[in-house]
C-alpha cells in the first residue's frame, strides 16, 4: 500500500512502486482523464502536477511521488484553471480533445510560474504537448487570454 | 480538367458499394431516411419524432449522431442543422450515438465521393444511377461511417428534413390540444406559440407530437431565414473535453476489466514462429499469455491483422512489464529484405517499363508532346506516412454467454461489429459496439486490426473484459500506411508559351482497394485545370507494406505532385504562378474566386524585405479542390542560414459552399494545414530488411508549438450545397510550402519530407 496526496485527498494504492503514475491513476483509481499518449514523455498527454509543477506520468514511477500533492485534470483548481477553460471555450480550442487534458495541465503549471507568458515562454513550455488536430494556434490565444483574466 | 472533360472512363467503389449493389435492389420501395426500421429506444420522458431526434419531457432535444466525433465536429455541425429547421433552443441540443439503422447508412461517402457521381454532368442515367443507388443504401443497415468530410453532406437533407417534419408535428400537437388551426400557430426556442398567446414548449408536447403523422412534404427554410446555421456555434463537446470526463474508446473501464499488451513481428507480413512465456508468466499480476496467429483482410475489412503474443493482466503496467519477459521467434516471412529504396527502385522501374492506366484522357498528349515547341519534366516522390492518432489503438472487449461488447473509438462501427461477429463466430446481432469520442482518426480508425485482437483475446479471459492497448511503438510500426508513390509529370509549350499537353503517371500501392478500383489519381486527374491535351495514368503496384487511406485520401500526395509542377511550369514561362493558374482556370469562377482572394489577403504581390540575417523569406501558392470544396493556401516561408525551413504564416481560403458552423470550418482548416504540416515538414515511414525504422514521437514527429505557423482562414460566402470540410485543407499545404521555398532558395523540393540540408 502506497498513500498518495491526490486532488486535495488522501489515497491509498496497490499499485507497485515502479507502476508509472499514468497508470496507477488510470488502471487502480479509474481517473481516465488523464491519457496515454507515447509512454516516453515525448507527447504530454500524461501531464499531470506533482506540487504545482507539469511533469509527465507515463515515466513517473509511483515512489517518486513520494508525499508531493499530485493534481490531474479532475482535480486541478484555482484562478489559472478557471481562466484557462474559460479561455478554451471562449476560443473552441479543442477538437478530438484526447491531447486537451495535458495540454490544460501544462499550461496551467506555465501561468502559476509565469502569469504572463510571452510567445516564447508559451513554446517553450508547451512545445511538450502534442496535438495531431492542429489546435496549437488557439491553444496560444488562449493562454494569452486566460492569463489577462488571471492576471486582472 | 475542365467541366466537360471531366467525365471519368472508370468506376471507382468505395467501402462498401460493391457489396451493397450485389444485392437485389429492386424489390425495395422507395422510403425517406426518416423512418428507422427499428424503433429509437428512449430514455423515461423520452419521445422519438423520427429516427433522428428524441425529445424529452426536461426540453433536451436528443439527435441520434450517426457520425463518429473525432475532433472534426460532426456532433455541433450535425446538431445545428437539425436545430434549425426544428426552431430548437440550441442549449437543449444533445446528442446519442445512432444505431446501426439503414437510414444512417452515409450515402455521401459512398455516392458523391465517388468521382462517376461527382461529375457536374447530371445526365438522365447518371441520375437513375445515383437514385438507385440511394435507395439501395437505404435498406443497408451498418454502414455509418465517418470519412471523406461526408458528415454534413450526406445529412444535410435528412437532418433538416427531420428538424422540419419534427417541427411540424410539434405543431400539429399544439393546435389539437388547443383546438386551433395549425397556421395560427408558430415555432420559435423549443416553444410552439399560438396566435392568442397561448404557448407550450417542445417538452410539453413531444408525447403527443409523437402521435402525430409523419406530414407527407414538409417546407425548409430559406438561407435568408437561417438562425442556425451560418453562426460559428460553440462546440457541444466543449465541457467534457475541457473537464476530462469525455469518454474515449480508452476509458471505458466495465467492472472486472483485465488489459493486455501485444508483441507484433517488427518485419512486415511476419509472425510468430514459437515462443516462450515460462518467465513472463510467472510475474505478478499476469493472467494469460496467448498467440495470435494473423487474420486475413477482406473487402470492407480490409488489411490484414497481425498476429503475435498478448500478455493478459490485472493492469496495463503487469502487461507491458510481463510482455517484455516473453521471448519470442519471429517467422520474418517473405518480406524480410524489403525496403524504402528497394520500393521505391520498384516504383521507377514501373514507370519506366509502364506506360499506365489512363484514369483520365482527353485529345491526343502524346502527339500534342511531340510536337511541342519545349517540354519540361519533372519526377515527385512521397514517402509512407503514418497516421499516429493521439489516442493509442486500444480496443475493448467482453466475450460472456455467446455475446460480446466491444468499446472502441472506430470511424465505422458496423465494420467492427462485423469483424468481431467474425472473430468470434458469432452472428452481428451477437455484438454491441459502443463507441465513444475518437481520439483523433484520419482514416488509421477504419481498419479492423486492434477490434480483431481484442476479440480474440476475450474468448481467454472467461468472460471478463480485456482492454487491449498498443503501444505507441506498435502504432508507428503496424500502420496502414499513406502509401509511397513517384509520379512522373511532362508538360508541353507551343511556340507561343501555351500550355498544350500534360501527361502524368504515378506509380504506388493502393490503399486497401483492390487494383481495380484503386482511385490512385484523384486530385491528379480531376482537377480544375483545363489542358487541350491531357493524360493522366497510374500504375498499381503492391507491395508487402500494409497501406490505408489518410487524411485526404489520394489528394494528399496527388496535390502535392500536380501543384508543384504547375509552378515548374510558371517558372519554365516565366510567369507568376497565381498569373498561370488563373489562366489555366479560366472557365471555372468558384475556383477564381478563391485564387484571387488568397492572392489579397497574402499581398503576394509585395515583395518581402531583402533577406537579413541570412534569413530568406518568399510565399509559396496552392490550389485544390477534394471533397466538394476548393482550398487555396499562400504560405509564407523562411529559410535559415543552417538551411532549415520555418513556416510563418499560411493564408488560407475555402469555398465550401453554405458554411454551416464557420468556426468548426475554421477550425477544421488549421487542423489540415498543421497535420498537412507534420507530413511535409517530417512525415517520413522508412524500411529496412522489412521492419519500420521510426518507433515513437521522437523519430516520427508531428508538428510542435514552437513550429506552428500564424493561420489566417477566409470563408468564401456561398449558397451552394455544402462540401466538405475534414480534409480540403490539408492537400494544398505541402506543395504552397515546397513552392515558397523554390521562391525563396531556387531549390525546388521533389520529395517529402521538404529538407533544404
Amino acid at each position: 500500500m502506497t498513500t498518495l496526496k491526490l486532488n486535495g485527498k488522501t489515497v491509498e494504492v496497490n499499485a507497485e512502486p515502479d507502476t508509472p503514475l499514468l497508470w496507477v491513476l488510470r488502471a487502480e483509481l479509474h481517473l481516465v482523464g488523464t491519457k496515454f499518449g507515447c509512454g516516453k514523455a515525448l507527447c504530454g498527454a500524461c501531464t499531470v502536477h506533482l506540487d504545482g509543477a507539469a511533469v509527465r506520468s507515463c515515466v513517473t514511477p509511483l515512489a517518486a511521488a513520494g508525499d508531493k500533492e499530485i493534481s490531474t485534470i479532475e482535480g486541478v483548481s484555482g484562478t489559472q484553471i478557471d481562466a484557462l477553460r474559460a479561455a478554451w471555450t471562449d476560443i473552441d480550442v479543442v477538437q478530438c480533445g484526447y491531447c486537451q487534458s495535458g495540454q490544460l495541465m501544462s499550461a496551467c503549471a506555465l501561468l502559476k510560474q509565469n502569469p504572463n507568458p510571452s510567445d516564447a515562454d508559451i513554446d517553450a513550455a508547451m512545445s511538450g504537448n502534442i496535438c495531431r488536430c492542429g489546435t496549437y494556434p488557439r491553444i496560444r490565444a488562449a493562454i494569452h487570454q486566460a492569463a489577462k483574466v488571471a492576471g486582472a | 480538367m475542365a467541366k466537360s472533360k471531366r467525365r471519368r472512363r472508370f468506376i471507382l467503389g468505395s467501402l462498401g458499394a460493391v457489396g451493397a449493389l450485389a444485392i437485389g435492389w429492386a424489390a425495395w420501395p422507395s422510403r425517406q431516411r426518416l423512418i428507422p426500421g427499428k424503433p429509437l429506444a428512449l430514455a423515461p420522458g423520452q419521445s422519438a419524432l423520427n429516427g433522428w431526434v428524441k425529445v424529452g419531457t426536461d426540453n433536451t432535444i436528443t439527435l441520434m449522431l450517426a457520425a463518429a466525433e473525432m475532433g472534426q465536429g460532426a456532433s455541433t455541425g450535425l446538431a445545428a442543422l437539425l436545430a434549425e429547421e426544428m426552431d430548437a433552443d440550441f442549449a437543449q441540443v444533445r446528442f446519442e450515438q445512432a444505431g446501426y439503422d439503414g437510414i444512417y447508412t452515409n450515402q455521401a461517402m459512398i455516392i458523391e465521393n465517388n468521382p462517376m457521381f461527382t461529375e457536374e454532368d447530371q445526365g438522365l442515367a447518371k441520375r437513375a444511377t445515383r437514385r438507385v443507388l440511394s435507395r439501395v443504401l437505404r435498406e443497408v443497415p451498418g454502414l455509418w461511417i465517418t470519412g471523406g468530410s461526408s458528415s454534413i453532406r450526406d445529412q444535410f437533407g435528412p437532418l433538416r428534413q427531420a428538424g422540419a417534419s419534427a417541427r411540424a408535428m410539434l405543431i400539429g400537437a399544439a393546435a389539437a390540444q388547443w383546438q386551433v388551426p395549425a397556421s395560427e400557430c408558430r415555432s420559435e426556442n423549443s416553444r410552439v406559440l399560438h396566435t392568442s398567446g397561448k404557448s407550450a414548449s417542445y417538452g410539453e408536447l413531444a408525447a403527443a407530437a409523437a402521435l402525430q403523422a409523419l406530414p407527407e412534404t414538409v417546407a425548409l427554410k430559406d438561407p435568408a431565414q437561417f438562425k442556425l446555421i451560418g453562426k460559428p456555434l460553440r462546440r457541444l463537446d466543449n465541457m467534457a473535453k475541457i473537464h476530462g470526463t469525455a469518454a474515449f474508446g480508452i476509458d471505458a473501464s466495465p467492472p472486472g476489466l483485465l488489459y493486455a499488451s501485444i508483441a507484433m513481428c517488427p518485419t512486415v507480413g511476419g509472425k510468430v514462429a514459437r515462443f516462450d512465456a515460462s518467465a513472463a508468466e510467472k510475474l505478478p499480476g499476469v493472467r494469460k499469455i496467448v498467440m495470435l496467429d494473423p487474420v486475413a483482410g477482406g473487402l470492407a475489412s480490409y488489411g490484414v491483422t497481425p498476429g503475435g503474443v498478448a500478455v493478459i493482466a490485472d493492469t496495463p503496467w503487469h502487461a507491458t512489464r510481463a510482455l517484455v519477459q516473453v521471448k519470442i521467434d519471429w517467422d520474418h516471412g517473405a518480406a524480410a529484405t524489403l525496403s524504402s529504396k528497394a520500393i521505391f527502385d520498384q516504383l521507377t522501374s514501373a514507370l519506366d517499363r509502364e506506360t499506365g492506366k489512363a484514369h483520365f484522357a482527353h485529345g491526343d498528349a502524346a502527339g500534342a508532346m511531340q510536337s511541342a515547341a519545349r517540354t519540361v519534366s519533372a519526377e515527385y516522390r512521397v514517402p509512407f506516412i503514418a497516421h499516429a492518432p493521439m489516442e493509442p489503438m486500444n480496443c475493448t472487449a467482453q466475450f460472456k454467454d455467446g455475446a460480446a461488447t466491444v468499446w472502441v473509438s472506430h470511424q465505422g462501427p458496423g465494420v467492427a461489429r462485423d469483424a468481431v461477429a467474425k472473430a468470434l463466430g458469432v452472428g452481428n446481432d451477437k455484438v454491441e459496439i459502443r463507441l465513444g469520442f475518437l481520439g483523433g482518426g484520419f482514416g488509421r480508425r477504419f481498419f479492423v486490426d486492434v477490434v480483431v485482437q481484442a476479440a480474440r483475446l476475450a474468448r481467454e479471459t472467461a468472460g471478463a473484459p480485456v482492454q487491449l492497448i498498443w503501444s505507441r511503438e506498435n502504432d508507428i510500426a503496424h500502420d496502414y500506411y499513406r502509401p509511397a508513390f513517384v509520379s512522373r509529370f511532362k508538360a508541353g509549350f507551343d511556340s507561343a508559351g501555351k500550355l498544350v499537353a500534360l501527361q502524368a503517371t504515378s506509380a504506388g500501392s493502393s490503399m486497401g482497394n483492390p487494383g481495380f478500383m484503386d482511385p490512385a489519381t484523384e486530385g491528379a486527374s480531376n482537377t480544375a485545370y483545363t489542358f487541350p491535351n491531357v493524360r493522366v495514368a497510374h500504375v498499381t503496384v503492391e507491395t508487402a507494406v500494409p497501406t490505408g487511406i489518410w487524411r485526404s485520401v489520394n489528394h494528399s500526395q496527388n496535390a502535392f505532385f500536380t501543384e508543384s509542377f504547375i509552378d515548374e511550369c510558371a517558372t519554365a514561362l516565366g510567369q507568376d504562378p497565381i498569373a498561370l493558374r488563373t489562366t489555366l482556370l479560366a472557365d471555372d469562377p468558384r475556383h477564381l474566386r478563391v485564387l484571387a482572394r488568397a492572392a489579397e489577403l497574402s499581398n503576394w504581390k509585395q515583395p518581402f524585405n531583402p533577406p537579413a540575417d541570412g534569413v530568406k523569406r518568399a510565399r509559396g501558392v496552392a490550389i485544390h479542390d477534394s471533397f466538394g470544396s476548393i482550398v487555396a493556401q499562400v504560405a509564407e516561408i523562411a529559410v535559415t542560414a543552417e538551411k532549415q525551413i520555418r513556416v510563418e504564416r499560411v493564408v488560407c481560403v475555402i469555398d465550401c459552399g453554405l458554411a454551416v458552423n464557420p468556426n468548426l470550418i475554421r477550425q477544421q482548416m488549421e487542423s489540415a494545414i498543421v497535420f498537412g504540416l507534420s507530413a511535409a515538414l517530417h512525415g517520413e515511414i522508412t524500411l529496412e530488411n522489412g521492419q519500420v525504422q521510426q518507433s515513437n514521437f521522437h523519430d516520427y514527429a508531428p508538428l510542435r508549438m514552437n513550429e506552428c505557423p500564424v493561420i489566417e482562414v477566409d470563408i468564401i460566402p456561398s449558397n451552394a450545397p455544402p462540401g466538405g470540410v475534414g480534409e480540403p485543407g490539408t492537400p494544398p499545404i505541402a506543395p504552397a510550402v515546397a513552392n515558397a521555398v523554390f521562391a525563396a532558395t531556387g531549390a525546388r523540393l521533389r520529395s517529402l519530407p521538404l529538407k533544404l540540408s
